[in-house]
């Protein structure tokens, strides 16, 4: 059978170490990993659809066996999300067990459970590290996206963490077209909670799908955020997500590299193992934690990341003057915005990602996760970028008692 | 690669000692190497920094720290060829800046 298959490129020897990413690691160097597709929010750009728990996420027993398996492995570090991950009754005792387990903890919240006692309980923990969500500066900005009241339940948390003494706990800031001018501002807010800025790219997943064509940063944009970066990227953390923006010129500091399925990965609530947290679509899904031989397995032997574990050859990026810096930029961005892997990302600052855009066929439909865990109904405080919520009559006569009546 | 996991950067607290191949070293008690496919990868539990040996030769050298008097010695007994020892004792600088080895503890 293998005689068939087309050959895998052999891992080279020596040589730098980015080629060595590209063909992958013995266990990821950092997996995110989301406890729950359950959150009280319900923000307009969710990457993962959150909204209602699923009823086939992991019992704690089985998220301590992922825990102690990525031990066994010596990942070092998960970066836990959702959802929101504080709602899972059983957090605290996974943050506790992965700790003792050797297994580093960064989780990324609203903000909604971190009340003075858990921030407390924070600052006296080693090896756990807080990332609060606000996308905007203001209110203003952050409540279109993130709903109502979300800015001062993050900025809330953020008090309650300074004030306990916790440190090194983060600001975590996605980049839209709304608030890319508050970079400022946003390091100016941070400074005055002693917390650290980190910024990452918004990518088109999830329902971010829906709003990325509004919310994604112009050229222009993009532009001032890479002088920006280049200015105070020593001061600033990003996840290394816009190795995009290198092409511009000069490399960004950290990994240009797409990790996918190579130095990460994704474990989603129901034990799915997904190349990447932007890319939960079922082209993108390598196993599940319940399979047998465990999330090593899957991470060592699924066909889909032997395939992502191989440096891109082909393709019009290749011959792009630029392809070193940027490698062709992020996967999950062109396959949700119905563009060729190897071709140009959708936010090319070369431009070419405009031009793929735009010669896009009309039909095109572009590819959507059946995996969609959104609320249903309307929810408190929802955000408005969409234009103000209308919530429908549960029955006809709660507009109106002759509503829709024909009184003929 | 000082900011390649740029996330997980904390400020070192410990003075750094300065590297003097001549003189014992071993790999940090609070550093767990990972075998990789063209080396290792390295974890400080206590600054959370992580970083790479980018050759299995060089992860054989920072096991050998701890069973011989001197980091040269290591280097000698890991059968580095004598071309490439003056980038491995400066690999081994690089590790000592980032506290991924320390000194040998003076046998009481």
């Amino acid at each position: 059978m293998t005689a068939v298959l087309p050959a895998r490129p052999e891992r080279p020897t020596g040589g730098r170490l980015i080629d060595q990413f590209e063909y992958g690691l013995d266990a990821p160097i950092c997996l995110t990993w989301e406890l729950t597709y359950a959150c009280n929010l319900a923000c307009v750009h969710c990457l993962s659809s959150s909204g209602r728990r699923d009823p086939r996420e992991l019992s704690t027993a089985e998220a301590e066996a992922v825990i102690d398996e990525l031990q066994r492995m010596q990942v070092f570090y998960v970066n836990v999300g959702g959802g929101e991950p504080t709602v899972r009754p059983d957090f605290w005792h996974l943050l506790d067990y992965a700790i003792g387990h050797d297994v580093g903890v960064k989780f990324s919240t609203n903000g909604i459970k971190l009340d003075k006692a858990r921030a407390q309980q924070l600052a006296r923990t080693d090896y756990v590290d807080v990332q609060i969500s606000l996308d905007g500066a203001t209110a203003e900005v952050n409540d279109r996206v993130r709903g109502a009241g979300s800015f001062a339940t993050a900025t809330r948390a953020l008090e309650n963490l300074a004030e306990a003494g916790m440190k090194d706990f983060k600001v975590s800031v996605v980049v839209t077209r709304e608030n890319a001018g508050q970079l400022d501002e946003f390091k100016a807010l941070t400074d005055s909670f002693g917390a650290q800025l980190r910024i990452t790219r918004l990518r088109p997943s999830g329902r971010g799908a829906d709003v990325w064509d509004q919310l994604h940063p112009t050229q222009a944009q993009q532009r001032d955020l890479y002088n920006w970066l280049l200015a105070n990227g020593d001061n600033v953390l990003t996840g290394d997500s816009f190795f995009h923006l290198s092409a511009f010129g000069e490399a960004l500091p950290g990994l240009n590299l797409c990790g996918a399925g190579r130095v990460v990965c994704l474990i989603d609530p129901v034990g799915d193992v997904y190349a990447c947290p932007f890319a939960i679509h079922e082209n993108f899904l390598a196993g599940n934690v319940r399979d047998e031989g465990g999330f090593q397995r899957v991470w060592q032997s699924s066909e889909l990341f032997a395939d992502l574990r191989s440096p891109q050859t082909g393709g019009a990026c290749t011959k792009c003057a630029h392809f070193d810096a940027c490698r062709g930029g992020c996967m999950a961005a062109k396959f949700f915005t119905g563009l060729p892997l190897d071709g140009p990302d959708p936010e090319c600052v070369q431009g070419y990602g405009e031009s793929a855009l735009a010669a896009r066929d009309l039909e095109l439909v572009t590819p959507k996760s059946h995996i969609d865990h959104s609320h249903s109904g309307p929810v408190r405080g929802q955000p408005t970028l969409l234009g103000m919520p209308s919530i429908p009559p549960a029955k006809i006569c709660d507009e109106s008692p002759l509503a829709g009546l024909d009184l003929r | 690669m000082r900011r390649l996991l740029s996330d997980a950067g904390t400020v070192l607290t410990t003075d750094v000692v300065a590297f003097d191949p001549a003189t014992p070293w071993q790999k940090a008690r609070s550093v767990a190497l990972r075998p990789e496919p063209f080396g290792a990868l390295v974890y400080h539990f206590g600054n959370r920094k992580l970083s790479f040996l980018k050759s299995k030769m060089l992860v054989a050298v920072v096991k050998n720290l701890a069973g011989h008097p001197s980091a040269l010695a290591a280097i000698e007994a890991s059968g580095v060829p004598e071309a490439q020892r003056p980038a491995y004792v400066q690999a081994l600088a690089d590790l000592a800046r980032s506290q991924m080895i320390e000194p040998q503890e003076p046998t009481p």
